[in-house]
């Protein structure tokens, strides 16, 4: 927190007189523009109105250069040959995005899937009952401590979580040993393990996730439900389920995009042992392919982009849903 | 009733097991001297292990720097969408979605292209300076810009929940009408009300950053993450004892931030 540096604002006069056009490639301090919104003015609810998009820009020109660049990067890249190639790259080609979908390349997108489907479901089914346990807890404290604990956990992923697995259920870790597990065939180094693995950040992340629809559970839609003569498992089948559909389909695509996106965990814990696609980025990333399929890279990036956006596709409106009812 | 009790009582008993069981595994594993007694060996070792000071420190500045930067971007962005210009609301919640479709790794191919581009064909000009700037290894400014990317849709997330919890056009109004300019009508009545939101963003932020592997490892810099998994790979004692030790970290740097939230605000009410 410290050592972030400040940065230097313009001279106001300079962003008043539209120092922050179009064109210009440097984000535009924010200091300058709150300078620039600070000048009163006679005519001032007009004059607001009009510059008030500019304490936006910054966020705009950020978002074209870190976002956008890499964008088209890929986009280029997937279909043009690389600079390795005969022909000295450049040119148009779709032999990079037909090579990222055959193969091992495809038993590696097909795996990324199988695995995320099945981390998110589980998490989703095991989720669901934790948070509505935590949630309901007549101990305010616990709760807390509950929700804290998971947004620590969420977060948690990564190589020290591997690092973790591999000291409690690795070749020699505690509970292997002392269970013998390798006995009867386990192995942490194997889609099952990595799925366990996986299911210690998701879990959290889905209680996180759907505690704020349960919290949306009105109390009256309970006590009218069993006014009415309705059992538990009626409530939950005709009124609480309904109502958290949206929500829990919403969070059971999270998951599956978190799933689907990890790479440090997989990479620290199996390498390239289990067929995932991020390993196999970072494989062709590192150099480990054959010369002039340098782009292989980017279009196996575009795959993973085109998985995610399908499954954004469905999570974005079902928000929204969510919100509706919960509201 | 009873029955609902207990089944509440057996799922957090489960779940609680599954949580706790791979700590205590590891805190064992750790100070096991594989003899049947104990050694802190693994946790004295560490402090002077080469390269753990400067990737922490590393990660830190990266953290630090990450949050000053989303925020100074999100901020104003969000107010004036709320304040003047209702029409940017739409803009700035897909430009704050866009980041969760694209994987990490997907990311990083694309910036890792765009960095391509630089040494072919545009060597004297500033642009190809500027990309050699921003990978400077003692402090990659093409980390921070991936970082402040990864963190936008969770940072907008709190702090539109921030929002929504306050009416921010009735007290800029009454802090202009009451004479204020606009810059104290932000600094003194806005930003103290949004400080939850402020504070869980921040939260989220360092949290993301102290944790990222996938990038910085692909792009080769050396941040926290990255030092324990090169270093785990020989000492596996260590390595786990820096697990250990970074989940203590995550969890004292959230469990400060959010102290230092509440201190301020009983402070103030």
């Amino acid at each position: 927190m410290t050592t972030a540096p400040t940065p230097v604002p313009a001279p106001a006069s300079a962003a008043q007189s539209g120092g922050g056009a179009p064109g210009s490639v440097t984000p535009v301090p924010t200091a300058a523009t709150d300078a620039a919104t600070e000048a009163p003015r006679p005519g001032r609810r007009r004059g607001t109105r009009g510059r008030a998009w500019l304490a936006a820009l910054p966020l705009l020109l950020f978002f074209v250069i870190g976002f956008g660049l890499p964008a088209i990067a890929i986009a280029i890249g997937a279909f043009t040959t690389s600079t390795d190639a005969l022909d000295g790259g450049g040119t148009f080609t779709t032999d990079n995005i037909t090579g990222s979908l055959q193969g091992a390349y495809f038993t590696a997108l097909w795996g990324s899937v199988k695995l995320s489907l099945l981390t998110a479901a589980i998490a989703t089914v095991v989720g669901l009952p934790l948070a509505q346990a935590v949630a309901t807890s007549r101990f305010g404290m616990f709760r807390e401590a509950v929700m804290s604990a998971s947004g620590v956990l969420a977060n948690f992923g990564g190589v020290p979580l591997a690092f973790m697995f591999v000291a409690t259920l690795g070749n020699s870790g505690e509970i292997t040993k002392r269970f013998g597990l390798a006995k009867h065939g386990w192995s942490l180094y194997t889609f099952s393990g990595l799925s366990v693995v996986y299911l210690y950040f998701l879990v959290p992340l889905m209680v996180i996730t759907i505690t704020p629809a349960l919290e949306g559970l009105r109390t009256q839609w309970r006590e009218a439900a069993y006014n009415n003569g309705a059992t538990a498992v009626q409530y939950w089948r005709h009124v609480a389920l309904p109502v958290l559909a949206p929500s829990l389909l919403g969070g059971f695509v999270l998951l599956f995009g978190a799933s689907f996106a990890a790479y440090a965990t997989a990479e620290a814990m199996v390498g390239s042992s289990v067929p995932l696609i991020s390993m196999q980025i970072g494989d062709a990333l590192s150099g480990n392919v054959l010369v002039g399929q340098g782009n292989l890279a980017l279009a196996l990036g575009l795959d993973m982009i085109v998985v995610a956006c399908l499954v954004m596709a469905v999570y974005l409106p079902l928000q929204r849903r969510s919100a509706k009812w919960l509201a | 009733m009873n029955r609902i009790r207990f089944g509440r009582g057996l799922v957090l008993l489960i779940c609680g097991i599954y949580f706790a069981v791979p700590m205590a595994a590891s805190l064992w594993f750790s100070i096991d001297d594989n003899k049947g007694g104990t050694t802190f060996r693994a946790y004295t070792e560490l402090l002077n292990a080469p390269g753990f000071r400067d990737s922490l420190v590393l990660s830190l500045e990266l953290a630090g720097v990450s949050v000053a930067v989303l925020l100074l971007l999100l901020v104003p962005a969000m107010l004036a969408a709320r304040l003047g210009a209702p029409k940017l609301r739409p803009v700035i919640e897909i430009i704050c979605s866009m980041p969760l479709v694209v994987p990490v790794v997907a990311l990083t191919t694309g910036i890792i292209g765009v960095l391509r581009w630089g040494p072919d064909y545009l060597q004297d000009t500033p642009f190809f300076q500027t990309i050699v700037a921003v990978q400077d290894p003692n402090f990659p400014i093409v980390l921070v810009i991936a970082y402040v990317l990864m963190a936008l849709p969770f940072a907008y997330r709190a702090l539109d929940a921030g929002l929504r919890g306050v009416d921010v056009v009735t007290l800029v109004e009454a802090a202009r009408n009451c004479g204020a300019g606009w810059l104290r009508a932000v600094f003194t009545v806005v930003l103290p009300n949004l400080r939850s939101g402020l504070l869980n963003a921040a939260v989220l932020t360092v949290a993301l950053v102290l944790g990222e592997f996938t990038t910085a490892s692909i792009l080769g810099f050396a941040p926290f993450s990255v030092w324990i998994n090169s270093n785990g790979k020989s000492d596996g004692q260590m390595s786990v004892a820096v697990s250990m030790l970074s989940l203590l970290i995550v969890w004292l740097v959230l469990l400060l931030m959010s102290a230092v939230g509440r201190g301020r605000k009983t402070a103030r009410s």
